[in-house]
């Protein structure tokens, strides 16, 4: 074998802190080395040239390149060496960026490390083959998990040029947050007049098939070829019977619970539609609040019912289909606020959350778009608006900006003098954070032009004094003590992932991180890829973003979905199990421990031996590591390989 | 000159550290401590495997019985691996294998595994730095008669 490595300097991310050239000398007397050097940045564009004429000039059969992360190069250079005409398989990466010179200052170490690095390289890439990807069929339909505005947009796109689309969402109705806003910022458009005809779109479009009020309850298979079973939640009316008129919420007895859509503003009947808008429109009945589940005599709802859908037997039904690509777009909820103590943590009736302030504001909602404080009904004059609750406060764990807060509370503080003409809005916050077209514009009206007080600084307590609420904070700017009487207090609460996130990451088999939003690809190259194939993501649940941000980011999974099931055939990745049938006695230890089902027990005359179905196996070598014999061997990562890599470290 | 100084401050010499890192989480997470610049200790050598569940407890002997101070082995959280149930199979018989390192003459706290997502930059750095002090507060590992010594390749280095 003739071995080519190339040391990259990657500017001075690298040769800062590791002296390539010597790590360059060493590397040409290795083993099987017949050419080293480095280069300013192996990936650029006379990097690959230049790796391409080595390997043609040397005739080289193999390339290290040692540099970034695979994670992040390897697809790259795997296709530079395709072009040279070597198996893309003939390569190997060491990690001397990630791994070396951007975690340690010392020159010395640095050194001996990236040189041992390169050695396991080398050592690993002298055993490895050229392995050949299987073309293997494609599903042509994409799942969309999320009917909020992201997983709307991927959904009418994606349909929009001829795919399949599944469109799954736990509640009754698609809209997600968007749809419980009044207006948007910063046109201080009506919410339910864009969304809602987009909403209808995905209820009129012949090739979106919408499950509301359903879960994923499994994934399984592989990129192109995933089996996802759904579970409709079981809505005590059928369906296809319920026509949404809305005499059952009518006439329902139980009215007093706690009303989900509007936050727990007002109350909802036990069996309801969530908003007039609502896609579908039909009922469900909460078993939890309806007297006929609690054991009451009841089924009020059932007598009334013109088409007779209500169906109080009704059980989960659940559904299996066939995806070729998934869309994660399950946006955000708010973080708990109730933490804080000082604003009342809950205590107090008048003071609340900016979406509870939301669903005031809206025709809609239920104070019919008049702003009352909700312990007496009276009109508030004074509204105070606390900005960073739960945002950017590492003392409860939520560090991070949610980046859409300035923003709606700049158009709560203009709605509300809209409103109420008469009355005085104080905004209390740390910095104004408005990047976006229009946005610092924005928030200079809402002071300017409808007098909103902007108080920087922040609030140490909200506590009641008669029938008001006193507001006492800092002003910084002033370097004093204020206090506000408030007759209604906004907080500005951030968000956090759905709190179902890490259960449907764990079933994509994505990461997520500590605040519950899921990992993408590359935090600048892929914002909308994760790193399992055929999984993308769109909205909040990557991380916090506003209106148009989520739909970019739902437009982009929908290029990328459309990209992949562009073909009819997807290229398999050959890191797969291989059976070396001399060495199998046909225990079936590997059929036992596959989690894919990819081993099967074959008959070769007589005797019982392995089979790897290759289009199937994922590659993650359980199966080798559990094989007595070490008759099956994962490709490209052998036990040879690995102990190579061993040796190569320990015994030079 | 010698290579004797870790980046953790203690200018203790560099011990063999190998690390078997699962591609989907734990490789990624040191992929993220390095993009965050969380310094770390230099001892440690990273291989990368598609999953902890990939990890035979034979390459953790082997790479011991040749002369590695210490082994640590990284994979997905619990429940969360990319291969649905790869780290269940790690987890089981990489503490099993533990028990029995005692037999091989080996002190079992020269072997750890933990688990660490590809978002934890941070929590890599710490797992990295409190393995790295474990090791060296137990001092290089005895050396089989015969086993090649390193000082050829710190001279190579300068």
């Amino acid at each position: 074998m003739k071995i080519g490595v190339f040391i990259c300097h990657c500017g001075s991310n690298i040769a800062a802190t590791v002296d390539v050239k010597k790590v360059a000398e060493t590397a040409g007397r290795m083993a099987e080395v017949v050419y080293a050097t480095d280069a300013m940045y192996a990936c650029s564009e006379p990097g690959q040239q230049a790796i391409e004429e080595a390997v043609k000039k040397y005739a080289l059969s193999g390339v290290v390149v040692a540099s970034c992360s695979p994670r992040m190069h390897e697809a790259t250079f795997r296709r530079t060496v395709e072009r040279a005409g070597l198996n893309r398989y003939m390569f190997e990466m060491a990690n001397i960026r990630e791994h070396v010179s951007w975690i340690g200052r010392d020159q010395g170490p640095n050194t001996v490390k990236a040189i041992e690095l390169v050695r396991m390289a080398v050592e690993k890439l002298r055993l490895n083959r050229a392995l050949i990807p299987r073309k293997l069929p494609a599903t042509r339909r994409a799942l969309v998990i999320g009917g909020g505005v992201a997983g709307i947009q991927a959904s009418l796109d994606c349909a929009e040029a001829g795919l399949e689309v599944v469109l799954v969402e736990r509640e009754p109705s698609i809209g997600g947050k968007m749809s419980k806003l009044d207006k948007t910022f910063p046109t201080v458009d009506c919410s339910s007049c864009i969304l809602g005809p987009r909403m209808v779109d995905v209820a009129q479009h012949e090739r979106i098939t919408l499950y509301a009020y359903s879960e994923i309850e499994s994934v399984s298979g592989y990129v192109g070829n995933f089996e996802v079973v759904i579970r409709k939640k079981a809505a005590y009316v059928d369906w296809d019977k319920c026509t949404g008129c809305g005499l059952c919420i009518e006439k329902c007895p139980s009215k007093k619970n706690f009303d989900r859509f509007n936050e727990g503003l007002g109350s909802a009947a036990a069996i309801n539609i969530p908003f007039p808008q609502a896609i579908p429109k039909k009922a469900v009945i909460r078993a939890e609040d309806c007297r006929q589940f609690q054991g009451k005599k009841c089924g009020i709802c059932a007598k009334f019912c013109p088409t007779g859908a209500i169906n109080h037997e009704q059980q989960d039904e659940l559904v299996t289909i066939q995806v070729g690509a998934i869309v994660a777009a399950t946006g955000y909820d708010l973080a708990d606020w109730t933490v804080y103590g000082e604003y009342g943590a809950g205590r107090y009736a008048d003071v609340i959350t900016s979406l509870q302030y939301e669903r005031m504001l809206s025709a809609s909602g239920p104070f019919g778009g008049h702003i009352k404080r909700p312990s007496n009904g009276e009109e508030p004059k004074s509204v105070v608006f606390i900005q960073c609750v739960a945002s950017r406060d590492p003392s409860i764990g939520r560090p991070y900006c949610s980046g859409f807060c300035c923003m709606y509370t700049a158009k709560q503080a203009i709605m509300t003098r809209d409103h109420i003409p008469d009355s005085q809005s104080y905004v209390f916050y740390m910095d104004i954070r408005s990047p976006g077209k229009g946005y610092d514009e924005f928030t200079r009206r809402a002071q300017e032009e409808y007098g909103a007080q902007y108080v920087r600084g922040r609030v140490s307590q909200v506590y009641p004094r008669g029938n008001k609420l006193v507001v006492r904070g800092a002003d910084t700017l002033l370097g004093s003590q204020v206090e506000v009487e408030a007759d209604l207090v906004v907080l500005a609460v951030g968000g956090e992932g759905s709190r179902e996130a890490a259960g449907l990451a764990e079933k994509l088999r994505i990461s997520y991180d500590s605040f519950g939003f899921f990992l993408e690809g590359h935090p600048k190259l892929k914002p909308v890829e994760t790193n399992t194939a055929g999984v993308f993501l769109a909205g909040s649940c990557q991380g916090l973003k506003d209106i148009p941000f989520s739909v970019s980011q739902g437009s982009a999974a929908a290029a990328k979905t459309l990209a992949l099931l562009s073909r009819d055939m997807l290229e398999s990745d050959p890191q797969t199990a291989q059976v070396d049938i001399k060495r199998c006695i046909g225990c079936g230890k590997c059929i036992q421990v596959c989690p894919f089902q990819a081993i099967r027990e074959a008959d070769l005359r007589g005797q019982s031996k392995a089979e790897v179905l290759e289009a199937v196996c994922q590659g993650c070598g359980l199966c080798n590591a559990t094989c007595p014999q070490g008759a099956i061997q994962l490709s490209h990562f052998t036990d040879n390989q690995v102990l190579a890599e061993v040796e190569a470290l320990l015994c030079p | 000159m010698s290579v004797s100084s870790t980046v953790s401050g203690a200018a203790a010499p560099e011990l063999r550290i190998v690390g078997f890192l699962c591609n989907w989480c734990s490789y990624g997470g040191a992929d993220t401590a390095g993009v965050g610049r969380f310094i770390q200790p230099t001892d440690l050598r990273i291989i990368r495997l598609p999953c902890s569940g990939r990890t035979n407890p034979l390459f953790i002997a082997k790479a011991l019985l040749q002369g590695a101070d210490g082994v640590l082995v990284s994979g997905c959280h619990p429940r969360d691996c990319h291969y649905a149930e790869g780290n269940f199979y790690a987890r089981r018989r990489l503490e099993v294998f533990k028990q029995l390192l005692p037999v091989l003459g080996v002190d079992p706290r020269r072997f750890e595994y933990t688990w660490v997502s590809a978002s934890e930059g941070q929590r890599w750095q710490m797992v990295v730095s409190k393995f790295t002090e474990q090791i060296h507060s137990l001092g290089p590992a005895r050396r089989l008669p015969g086993a090649p010594e390193l000082e050829w390749l710190r001279e190579s280095a300068g």
